[in-house]
């Protein structure tokens, strides 16, 4: 059964990558790290065949039902934490990351896939919508995870609790730019999904505008991150409050995700 | 007896008795030359720090009185009475020097556990005696063995990784705000000792400015000049507090030099750009409030003593992973020396028994007359065979099997058995 085998690699690479992580923040040996790296890597790569065979048993794109675009959010969440981490060469976060990932992937696999009617008309303006709206969501999940850690520590060091874990945590100031690198490529590929999403709508319906609490939301979502990138270099904001911001955004997110999608948009269910 | 170390330390000797016995790079290559020509070591290396001065060496096979003899040369070199020396010098052979040296590298006989100098100590004395022809076969592998036991404690445990100064872990939490120090810039009040060693552990991490401020401005341009910093008059405090991402301070005044208003208004002019103050001032030198202004990160000196405390917590709970690693190598050191010694032992053997052969031969076929030529001769490649077997398959077991080699701890006994004359009549 090769989607239990992939399910299994990816679980496997993503527990071990996940406990290889912790290990690296307690004991800071490098290569402790660069396993958890390759581990995670060797995930990804499983996760990508879970995902292909899914799809190919349902004869669906990934995303067509909610356990489907969860377990794509979890792929692209570890894709843009991976390229963070190369980017920054800071390995800290992956301990508090592959928990998320790990946990998407798994209630994804929790359901029996739902047979819904496909949707009426694909292509791929719809697939760059779908897929870069998952990966803008899954981006400032990772920022909202960032400044977690960063209100964390920065309340650690201000109440002088210098525990072992204090001086493993990537510096304030580091996690900050990560995080903002991050918002960023939310904002990017959020900005190009929605705006393929209209060029899809407009094919079908050919009209650009038809109203969908989705857009309402989505645009407080843009305007709130956008928000944060501007207040994050301010004076007052900088700091504890800009993290406090993006925590704040995120649950919006998840509002997004969770009650708007399931009671309030008509055309979008599950992303 | 193949490895002697005699030496003293910080635990054994006074300073007095330590700035007596100490070697200076040439002292040191003269003693080892001196040692070598007067027959007391084959092969001889000395080290010496600010904490320890010991001589490691390979004395001749027919030596016994090593130690002695390395005692009576120490304080004849240094012109230092004997009965100074008697009660603080150690002596170790064997097994005990080589697990001594390792320890001594590795930084867990340190007086500060787990420091980095000492590595590059053994490195350079190892250097200088290996060019100058001090060393020889055991001592080269013996030392770098010790090398390689430095190199694996510091990558693989974290005996030396944490701060062990109120400075240096200082500067070590400034990095949990700031990361990297390239793009940063400190300002150091007072010129004292403790200003001086924060000023250095910043250079070394890389700090990009720095400005110092004193009352006196002669010791603020000294200490400056000397870390390639630049002055700052003494009370511009809107101006100095502008710049510095990193203030440290240890003035010796009564009340708080930086009060939290002035922290404060400094704050709204940097733009709320973090803050982080080192205090080590007594009385502090900084209201204790000004901790509570947005992105100020403030520290005094207990708080730095609170980690410098569990940093050596840590560091002795890992102890046991580095004397791990040194019993592996001590392990590992004693075998090559093993399987070294009894190869040569195989090969005495062999010798011994192919003499043996021939004076042998020579008396028990003198008589027999009706044997020719041929026939003696292969009377002659027969036992020689025999010997070849005899001797192949124990050399063979010995060079194969590490297990072997551990177990024979003493190849004197061996020799003695085998090819000693004693008891030959």
């Amino acid at each position: 059964m090769p989607h239990y085998l992939f399910f299994i690699l990816t679980v496997a690479a993503y527990g071990l990558s996940c406990a290889y992580y912790v290990r690296f923040l307690y004991t800071g040996r490098e290569i402790t790290g660069r396993i958890g790296t390759v581990l995670l890597v060797l995930g990804l790569v499983a996760h990508y065949f879970a995902l292909l065979e899914r799809s190919r048993g349902m004869h669906t794109v990934p995303y067509h039902d909610l356990y489907g675009s969860m377990s794509l959010f979890g792929w692209l969440l570890a894709l843009t934490y991976l390229v963070l981490e190369l980017y920054h060469r800071q390995r800290s976060v992956g301990a508090f990351v592959l928990p998320f990932i790990l946990v998407f992937f798994l209630a994804s696999q929790l359901a029996p896939p739902d047979r819904l009617a496909p949707a009426p008309a694909h292509g791929p303006s719809f697939v760059f919508h779908v897929t870069l709206s998952i990966l803008a969501y899954a981006a400032f999940g990772l920022s909202f995870v960032l400044s977690l850690i960063f209100l964390t520590e920065d309340r650690l060091l201000r109440n002088r609790k210098f525990s072992n874990m204090v001086w493993r945590l990537p510096p304030l100031e580091l996690l900050e730019k990560m995080s903002r690198s991050s918002v960023l490529i939310g904002l990017v590929t959020i900005a190009i999904g929605t705006f393929l999403g209209f060029i899809w709508v407009d094919r079908l319906t050919g009209q650009y505008w038809y109203y969908d609490p989705k857009y309402m939301v989505t645009l407080l979502v843009l305007f709130l991150y956008i928000a944060y990138m501007q207040l994050a270099r301010t004076n007052s904001w900088r700091g504890a409050r800009a993290s406090l911001l993006c925590v704040f955004n995120f649950v919006v997110v998840i509002l997004s995700f969770t009650v708007v999608n399931l009671y309030l948009s008509h055309s979008h269910r599950y992303f | 007896m193949e490895i002697v170390l005699v030496g003293l330390n910080h635990l054994t000797a006074s300073v007095e008795v330590r700035e007596q016995v100490s070697f200076s790079a040439e002292q040191a290559q003269r003693a080892a030359k001196e040692l070598r020509e007067r027959g007391i070591l084959e092969e001889t290396l000395v080290l010496s720090t600010c904490n320890r001065s010991e001589v490691y060496g390979v004395p001749p096979e027919t030596s016994h009185e090593c130690a002695a003899g390395l005692s009576s040369f120490l304080s004849e070199f240094h012109a230092v009475r004997p009965d100074v020396l008697s009660g603080v010098l150690y002596h170790h052979y064997d097994r005990a020097a080589v697990k001594h040296l390792f320890c001594v590298s590795a930084g867990l006989d340190s007086m500060m556990l787990g420091e980095a100098e000492i590595l590059g100590q053994v490195r350079e004395a190892y250097r200088t005696a290996h060019e100058t022809g001090a060393t020889g076969p055991v001592l080269n592998r013996l030392f770098q063995g010790a090398l390689e036991v430095g190199k694996r404690v510091r990558t693989e445990t974290e005996l030396g990784a944490r701060p062990m100064s109120v400075a240096a872990a200082g500067v070590k939490l400034a990095e949990r705000i700031f990361g990297k120090m390239g793009k940063h810039s400190a300002l150091v009040l007072g010129a004292g000792a403790i200003s001086e060693q924060v000023v250095s552990a910043l250079r070394d991490r890389g700090i990009a400015n720095l400005f110092v401020m004193n009352r006196s401005r002669e010791r603020a341009e000294e200490l400056a000049k000397r870390y390639s910093g630049k002055v700052i008059e003494w009370g511009r405090w809107d101006a100095a507090l502008l710049m510095p991402d990193i203030v440290v301070s240890s003035v010796s005044a009564d009340e708080p030099i930086l009060r939290r208003e002035e922290i404060a208004s400094a704050m709204g002019a940097r733009g709320n750009r973090p803050l982080f103050l080192m205090d080590f001032g007594m009385p502090r030198n900084i209201e204790a409030t000004a901790a509570e202004v947005y992105n100020v990160y403030l520290y005094n000196l207990d708080d730095l003593t609170e980690i410098v405390q569990q940093n050596r917590q840590a560091r002795e709970s890992e102890i046991p992973r580095a004397e791990g690693i040194v019993e592996e190598h001590v392990t590992k050191f004693l075998s090559w020396q093993a399987s070294v010694e009894l190869a040569g032992l195989v090969e005495a053997l062999r010798t011994r028994l192919r003499t043996e052969r021939e004076s042998f031969l020579r008396l028990r076929l003198s008589s027999a007359t009706h044997l020719n030529a041929a026939e003696r001769e292969e009377i002659d490649g027969l036992m020689d065979e025999l010997i070849e077997k005899l001797v192949i398959a124990p050399a063979v077991h010995l060079k194969t099997e590490r297990e072997l080699r551990r177990k024979i701890q003493n190849v004197e006994a061996l020799r003695d058995l085998f090819l000693s004359d004693r008891g030959k009549s």
